[in-house]
């Protein structure tokens, strides 16, 4: 067998979902880690020297290469496996099974992945790319000029003239990625190869405490600009 | 539980063949006892046409015992009907109540196309097994029982892999017509003890394979296999399988 009969195979599919699922999993620890600087309430000062490192150090700038192509292959596998699995039942049901069988957000990992993938879009437009490729106004800390990312998040989550759609957006993109968490960190598990139930039990408990406390921490970002809770 | 009649109306799916448009009939059937299996209630009803001159509903079964996998009738959007861990043949109508409208369609997966109402082709399911769903054993002299030392928890998960019947509900009931849980059950049954190590690797990339080619799915962890398994197959077999492909696909050769 060699690599691409290896990765064609339909639990070869399952496997790259998995892994590259996992790596985007830890990406998140990252990302809400990093954010999370903006409650040091400092004006954005430990923030912006974040942000200024992420993209000025070759540390983040090459995993950030990793990260983009691993989130290409989560994107175009879950697609082309959800186009795949979709064809394979011609003649659907007039009755379903629904919930009696599974979970709702179990069967909606194409849609949710979809949502999130239009979040991530506008995400991108949104901060990652004037971060980059300019569009910033300046800053000066410490008699160095750094760019002032903390002062577009609070443009774009209090001052903006259309902050509630952008907020509201926000809400209805961390709440996609909240359900295709759940779902999809013990899923990635299983598919790794766990059997052993008190290590399944673990993992879904896990999974709801990831995705509660990543979400969470996700949302009250914009919240805590909307509602002046950080200046 | 008290005896009890019902009478009903069931929507049944008619298809010629498997080339021809099928779509759902309507009939009604009365005086039905609490006391039938579903499978009797439909010999009524095929008695019942058979003497207005109209052709019966085709239907698999055999043994009637809940044993043999051949029933497979998707009962009100469930594989098998309401009960848990029950074929069709093994359901009885005290799990309906006079009045009752019942919808049954067939499996409904490309891998399992239908060959006349409710009966589908699950040749695939055989071809899978046939590609790597055994064990080679050499004649000779018959090894003594007690010369492999098993212990009874192993025993135990590979005797409950091994009750799987085929009857491909676990298919149906998938929103992606994967077919995972019933090969998983077939290798771990194997994979489990010490007779199927020889060819445990093999086994696992041969019979996915063959399911590929098939024309199943995917398994994407819904569950809902598990969930209306007649036989109660956990899915922490396909976990076993999954890991068994891919320790197999990765330490396998591409010279052989």
């Amino acid at each position: 067998m060699n690599w691409s009969q290896f990765f064609t195979s339909s639990v070869g599919k399952k496997l790259t979902m998995a892994l590259s699922g996992i790596f985007l999993i830890l990406f998140l620890i990252v990302h809400v880690g990093l954010n999370a600087c903006i409650w040091a309430n400092d004006g954005g000062v430990m923030f912006n020297k974040a942000a200024h490192f992420m993209g000025a150090n070759w540390v983040p700038r090459v995993l950030e290469i990793g990260l983009f192509a691993f989130f290409l292959i989560h994107i175009i596998q879950g697609l082309v496996l959800e186009i795949q699995n979709r064809s394979k039942r011609k003649i659907g049901y007039a009755v379903n099974l629904g919930n009696r069988g599974s979970k709702w957000y179990s069967r909606s990992m194409g849609i949710l992945g979809s949502l999130i993938l239009i979040f991530l879009v506008i995400h991108i437009i949104d901060f990652w790319i004037p971060s980059r490729f300019g569009g910033l106004t300046e800053t000066i800390i410490d008699g160095k000029p750094y760019h002032n990312l903390y002062a577009e998040m609070k443009y774009k989550f209090s001052e903006f003239e259309y902050r509630h759609i952008v907020i509201v957006i926000y809400i209805l993109g961390v709440a996609s990625l909240f359900w295709h968490l759940v779902h999809g960190f013990q899923s990635s598990f299983r598919t790794l190869g766990l059997t052993n139930h008190k290590y399944i039990n673990m993992m879904i408990g896990l999974g709801w405490a990831f995705s509660l406390i990543v979400c969470l921490g996700f949302i009250m970002m914009p919240l805590s600009f909307l509602f002046g809770w950080i200046s | 539980m008290e005896h009890y009649n019902m009478n009903l109306t069931l929507k049944v799916w008619k298809q010629k063949d498997g080339n021809s448009k099928g779509g759902f009939e309507t009939y009604k059937v009365n005086n039905i006892s609490s006391e039938m299996s579903f499978l009797e209630m439909f010999d009524v009803l095929n008695e019942q046409l058979i003497h207005e001159g109209k052709e019966p509903i085709a239907f698999d079964h055999d043994c009637r015992e809940g044993i043999c996998g051949m029933c497979s009738m998707y009962i009100n959007g469930r594989p098998h009907g309401p009960w848990q861990g029950t074929t069709t043949c093994q359901l009885h109508m005290r799990a309906f109540k006079d009045g009752d409208t019942i919808v049954v369609e067939p499996w409904r997966a490309n891998a399992f196309p239908v060959v006349k109402d409710l009966i589908v082709d699950r040749t695939s399911f055989d071809r899978i097994i046939q590609a790597g769903g055994y064990v080679s054993v050499n004649t000779g002299v018959t090894i003594d029982a007690n010369s492999h030392m098993i212990g009874k928890d192993i025993a135990d998960k590979a005797f409950a892999a091994a009750t799987c019947i085929g009857c491909g509900a676990c298919v149906a009931a998938c929103k992606n017509s994967s077919a995972l849980l019933f090969l998983s059950a077939k290798t771990s049954h194997l994979a489990l003890l010490p007779q199927g190590q020889p060819e445990r690797n093999n086994r696992a990339l041969a019979m996915v394979a063959q399911m590929d080619k098939e024309g199943f799915g995917s398994c994407t962890n819904t569950g809902a296999c598990e969930a209306v398994c007649p036989k109660e197959i956990e899915i922490t077999n396909i976990a076993r399988l999954n890991r068994d492909f891919a320790g197999a696909g990765l330490a396998a050769d591409i010279k052989e």
